[in-house]
């Protein structure tokens, strides 16, 4: 099994430490993983932007360097949204892509769907009220945890993978799965809205009692910690990644 | 002034944003139990969708059968294909019957339309009949929910304007009081109506007829009291069979505000004893809808409002940031549909959170709508020239491994040096509120290569 490793553009830039724990994670399971040097940016932005053009480079880049993995995996929801469920309107037919559709996965959720739950370990405890924080594309188009607005049966990915680990203590905010307003270039296009939205989810989570909030989209962690160091709130984001990695 | 200069107008007074997020919040939460308690929910969700696809399919045909059955039944049936039109129908016939004062009740076709500003120009007395829609009527306002046109107001506003238009108490704002005053203030426009008006939520091509849901039965005594009633109906409003309509009685109400089914569920089929109906079918842009691939499923909507209280953004910048008839997610992709140059900040009023399609009980995949207008904004050079140069400039770099890892490089080593003043300068929006993260010393792949020794 020969897994490409997709680190986000601004992960790649901002955040090493989080995208190292990611490789670790797979490495650790016995994995074949490459990180293809070239890639740069899957073109969300572009695409939320609606720069149609320009998103179309980027995903036929995208597909060129990626096609020949047996699995591409990623420690971002909104990123790996992009490939699945956008990426059809510049790649449909192209050569290779039907594979990469069905074989681009958010860590979480690879942990969960193809390497199962029965086969991880996690040799360390994090004993820390933990708080989740559900990404609406990881959560809506990914579908990774039942949805509040649907009729389905309850179920979390990321919740199940994190609950094998020993002494954590996993928590919800009562609107679980509201949007924390990151959005993409929403962030500042919206500002106003953006961080208004951001303010409520972080108070939200703080409300818990939880420690921690974690999920499996840097951006949001990003928007939310932003608002939580201006403002010094009592409480820390951490990527799902960080704590997968051994906890810190 | 586009959605993201209103709506920070609208968030400056915190209180009051949280207060409209968390009554909206309570209504979305209703509509959640509801949808629970129906084991079948996502499958009424889906044959809903179906119904209406299929009927847009045949739009013609079914209309068609509809003016048959109604005129059968000695409706009579006018066609509108604009606002104007649609307008100018209504005052003929108002004039042609000699009628002075309408009642009206809940239609967002006739907000559309701007008909009441029309009517009154031409010295028609219009008195909407929706407890809500009369609150705004009376202080000149829009509506600004299409289900709760006045949700934006709290009961000690409704308090000052009805001590100001219907002489109740100073200072007393008990909601039964108010509703009261209301009440005896509305029935005597009801009793000196010579004409009503209502809107249409279903219009059943098999039988001819229309269906009027409310909570307040003021369509019923409109349609019951005068002699003259006028239904406004857009096209899209159509069901092929009666047997379908329960389809969507059972997903309206509990989609709109958690009830089991409106409190009025009125079936219109022939005039009243000596008195006449008249429906009028309006197109007014929507046929340019159903033309386009992307668009045609907007045309689904039942007015419900759902997506609307789900959506984070107008729970916190409120109907009047919209700018358009109807806010929020549906509103967004019907104003962008109509005149996208006019609502061209309404496709980016949104997350992409993707609640709102979650929520509507037609399946309107309105977040994907709203992320294909942003497609149309930019081809038609609407985006607005510095975004799209950042996007350009951003996007070349990205085609170039090298040029990414320079600018990363260059980034990390000179943003630290740089004084507060500068990084959080007027231009940088996203540290207005927020703090950026810190900046490493290098990127992962600087790392991934040390480890790899290469
Ligand atoms: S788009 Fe759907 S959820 Fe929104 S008002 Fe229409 S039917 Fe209701």
């Amino acid at each position: 099994m020969k897994i490409g490793l997709f680190i986000p553009c601004f992960m790649n830039e901002l955040y090493p430490d989080a995208s190292m724990d990611t490789l670790t994670i797979l490495e650790n399971l016995g994995l074949d993983v490459v990180y293809p040097m070239e890639q740069t940016c899957c073109g969300q932005a572009q695409a939320n932007t609606g720069c149609s053009h320009e998103a179309s480079v980027l995903a036929k880049r995208f597909l060129k360097i990626f096609k020949d993995y047996d699995y591409v995996v990623a420690p971002s929801g909104s990123c790996v949204a992009m490939v699945r469920e956008n990426y059809a309107q510049w790649l449909e037919g192209e050569e290779g892509f039907e594979h990469l559709k069905k074989n681009t996965y958010e860590i979480t959720e690879f942990l969960h769907d193809i390497i199962k739950p029965e086969n991880l370990k996690f040799s360390f405890s994090f004993p820390h009220k933990v708080s989740i924080h559900n990404s609406c594309h990881a959560h809506r188009e990914l579908h990774m945890a039942s949805m509040s607005e649907k009729n389905e049966p309850e179920f979390s990915k990321i919740k199940t993978i994190l609950n094998l680990i020993e002494g954590i203590e996993l928590l919800e905010p009562s609107r679980k799965d509201e949007c924390c307003g990151f959005g993409g270039t929403f962030a500042v296009s919206e500002e106003a809205v953006s961080t208004a939205m951001g303010i409520d989810k972080v108070n939200d989570h703080i409300n818990t009692g939880a420690k921690f909030i974690t999920g499996v989209d840097m951006s949001c962690l990003m928007h939310m910690q932003g608002l939580i160091d201006r403002q010094k709130l009592p409480i820390k984001t951490l990527h799902i990644v960080q704590i997968l990695a051994g906890g810190k | 002034m586009g959605h993201p200069e209103l709506a920070e107008k609208f968030i400056a007074n915190d209180e009051r944003m949280h207060w409209h997020d968390k009554a909206l919040w309570f209504v979305r939460a209703k509509r959640d139990n509801a949808s629970k308690s129906v084991d079948e929910w996502e499958k009424l969700r889906k044959v809903a969708s179906q119904i209406k696809a299929h009927t847009l399919d045949k739009l013609d045909y079914y209309l068609e059968e509809f003016e048959k059955n109604a005129t059968a039944k000695g409706l009579h049936v006018h066609w509108a294909k604009d606002a104007k039109e649609h307008n100018e129908i209504v005052l003929r016939l108002l004039l042609n019957n000699g009628a002075k004062k309408l009642v009206k009740s809940k239609s967002m076709l006739t907000e559309e339309c701007h008909l009441n500003p029309y009517l009154e120009e031409h010295g028609i007395e219009v008195v909407d009949t929706d407890l809500g829609e009369r609150i705004v009527q009376l202080r000149k306002e829009p509506p600004s929910h299409i289900v709760l046109p006045a949700i934006h107001l709290k009961k000690e506003d409704v308090g000052t304007t009805f001590e100001e238009f219907l002489g109740t108490k100073k200072g007393n704002s008990d909601p039964t009081y108010l509703t009261r005053a209301a009440r005896a203030h509305l029935r005597e426009k009801f009793l000196g109506a010579d004409a009503a008006m209502t809107g249409v939520n279903f219009g059943i091509a098999e039988t001819g007829g229309v269906v009027v849901c409310t909570n307040e039965g003021n369509a019923d005594l409109g349609a019951s009291l005068p002699k003259l009633h006028i239904a406004s109906m857009g096209i899209e409003k159509i069901i092929p069979r009666l047997k379908d309509l329960a389809v969507f009685t059972r997903l309206l109400a509990r989609s709109a505000t958690g009830q089991p089914i409106t409190s009025y569920t009125s079936h219109f089929h022939a005039p009243i004893i000596d008195g006449q109906m008249h429906i009028i079918i309006v197109d007014n842009g929507r046929s340019a809808i159903i033309g386009s691939k992307d668009f045609k499923s907007s045309l689904q909507c039942i007015r419900c409002g759902a997506c609307i209280n789900t959506c984070p953004i107008y729970r916190r910048s409120g109907g009047y940031s919209y700018g358009y008839t109807i806010p929020g997610p549906i509103g967004s992709t019907l104003g962008a549909s109509k005149d996208l140059r006019a609502n061209k900040t309404l496709p980016f009023a949104c997350s992409l959170c993707a609640s709102c399609s979650n929520v509507c009980p037609v399946q309107i995949n309105l977040h994907q709508q709203l992320y294909k207008h942003r497609q149309s904004v930019v081809a038609q050079k609407l985006l607005g020239f510095q975004k799209h140069t950042i996007l350009k400039i951003a996007t070349w770099v990205m085609k170039y491994p090298l040029l990414m890892d320079i600018s990363g490089k260059l980034a990390r080593a000179i943003v630290p040096k740089l004084p507060r003043s500068i990084v959080y300068s007027k231009v940088n929006l996203w540290g207005k509120k927020r703090e950026l993260p810190p900046f490493p010393k290098n990127s992962f792949k600087e790392l991934y290569k040390q480890r790899k020794g290469k």
